[in-house]
């Protein structure tokens, strides 16, 4: 009985963070800090005072680091998904086009990446695995 | 008995909701998008139905990481829009039904055995907004009754494809045991092919999507036995949600006819798609 085990073969899509157990519980604090921005009240603390508001989160030195630079895709990288990473996208005035275009690999700009949706968006082919990718 | 009058399924992109809110619908960014949406509107007013159940996903709005339910039904009489970070949408809240929302809850639960969560004070997000006003516009208020059905599609693992297409056929035996004489339509909502996290953002997989499109009618349980990873792959991490259009068509009779598709790339990050089905035959 190992189907389990065997569904994981989505580690093998590239640049690809599955939002599973593991990754959930990795994530925690910092998707907990990201949600706690659907409150304005919150918002207006973490504005004025962003270290602060952040120690009230049991978020790893990582996290924290990630959280402060904006670093899109090391938030990914440390538990966070990008429903709740968005929010503080928001909190930002940034759209999912200035997001999507920095957790590119390629570092797109935000003209790169809408031009790119503009245009049928990023193809699957060399993109449905690492290894496809590799082959390019 | 109550009359299940067919499904629709659409994509629930945000960004479609704040073009109609900020009266962009005739942009020429997101006009052609509009017109291919006009028969579906069409279609619904004419069908008029008295409840919508809209098959949706929450996205850390209602829920969050605290509890995430499989599946979840709003059993409240009163649906207000979430506030996502810009505000709420200034729309109506949904009136919902709870005197069918407890009947499919009892029918789930005690002849088909879906172990649904049931829930009274429930916000719903642009999953469940953005499809009523693509179809409704804006009204002062919602032409028809709204019961939410959420089901989680963020949190690994969601439930099968399979799973969401027998969901679909229970929630149809539901509607046709319902006592009383109204008309009911099921909307399925999200996909199509979209990638929004990672260094993968931006994907979109036309092939993929019109495969969808073409077995929804005819063949959609060959699409039922579809695994997570070949959806997240070809449709892209965010893309998984198509599972959804699954319970609208599993509510649909075998045989269906398609009264409608459209299809148009891009709208925001994804591929957005449309399908209008009714049951091939009405029996005399």
């Amino acid at each position: 009985m190992n189907t389990i085990a065997t569904e994981r073969d989505y580690r093998d899509i590239p640049g690809t963070y599955v939002f599973d157990g593991a990754h959930c519980q990795k994530g925690y604090a910092l998707n907990t800090f990201c949600k706690s921005l659907d409150v304005a009240g919150n918002r207006e603390v973490f504005r004025g005072d962003p270290t602060g508001y952040l120690d009230r989160f049991k978020l790893s030195v990582e996290q924290r680091r990630a959280v402060l630079e904006r670093d899109w895709l090391g938030m990914l990288r440390l538990g966070g998904n990008i429903y709740y990473t968005f929010k503080l996208a928001i909190f930002d005035g940034l759209t999912m086009q200035h997001v999507g275009a920095a957790m590119s690999a390629d570092r797109m700009t935000v003209d790169d990446f809408r031009a790119m949706m503009g245009s049928g968006g990023r193809p699957i082919e060399g993109n449905r695995s690492v290894e496809e990718r590799r082959r390019g | 008995m109550a009359n299940f009058i067919g499904g629709i399924a659409t994509s629930h992109v945000p960004s479609i909701g704040a073009a109609i809110d900020h009266g962009k619908t005739q942009d020429p960014y997101w006009k052609p998008l509009f017109d291919g949406v006009k028969p579906a509107r069409d279609w619904i007013e004419a069908a008029k139905p008295d409840v919508v159940i809209v098959i949706y996903n929450d996205h850390a709005s209602r829920f969050g990481l605290d509890m995430t339910p499989t599946f979840a039904i709003g059993v409240g009489d009163l649906f207000a829009p979430h506030d996502e970070g810009y505000g709420p949408r200034a729309i109506p809240s949904c009136q919902g039904d709870p005197a069918l929302a407890w009947h499919l809850v009892e029918s789930l639960v005690l002849k088909d055995e879906f172990d649904v969560a049931m829930v009274s004070e429930m916000s719903v997000d642009h999953g469940l907004t953005v499809p009523l006003s693509l179809l409704f516009g804006q009204p002062e208020s919602w032409p028809c009754r709204v019961i939410p059905l959420c089901v989680n599609v963020i949190q690994y693992p969601q439930p099968t494809a399979q799973r969401c297409f027998k969901l679909g056929q229970a929630i149809r035996r539901a509607i046709d045991s319902y006592g009383s004489d109204i008309k009911v339509a099921v909307l399925g909502t999200g996909g199509m092919s979209h990638q929004l996290q990672g260094e993968r953002a931006g994907l979109i997989n036309p092939a993929y999507d019109r495969q969808w499109l073409d077995c929804m009618a005819h063949d959609p349980r060959s699409l039922a036995t579809i695994g997570h990873t070949e959806l997240l792959r070809e449709a892209g991490s965010e893309g998984l949600e198509i599972i959804m259009w699954l319970v609208m068509r599993g509510a649909l009779d075998e045989a269906v006819h398609e009264v409608y598709r459209f299809y148009h790339v891009p709208a925001s990050n994804t591929a957005y798609g449309l399908l209008v089905l009714e049951n091939a035959a009405t029996p005399a």
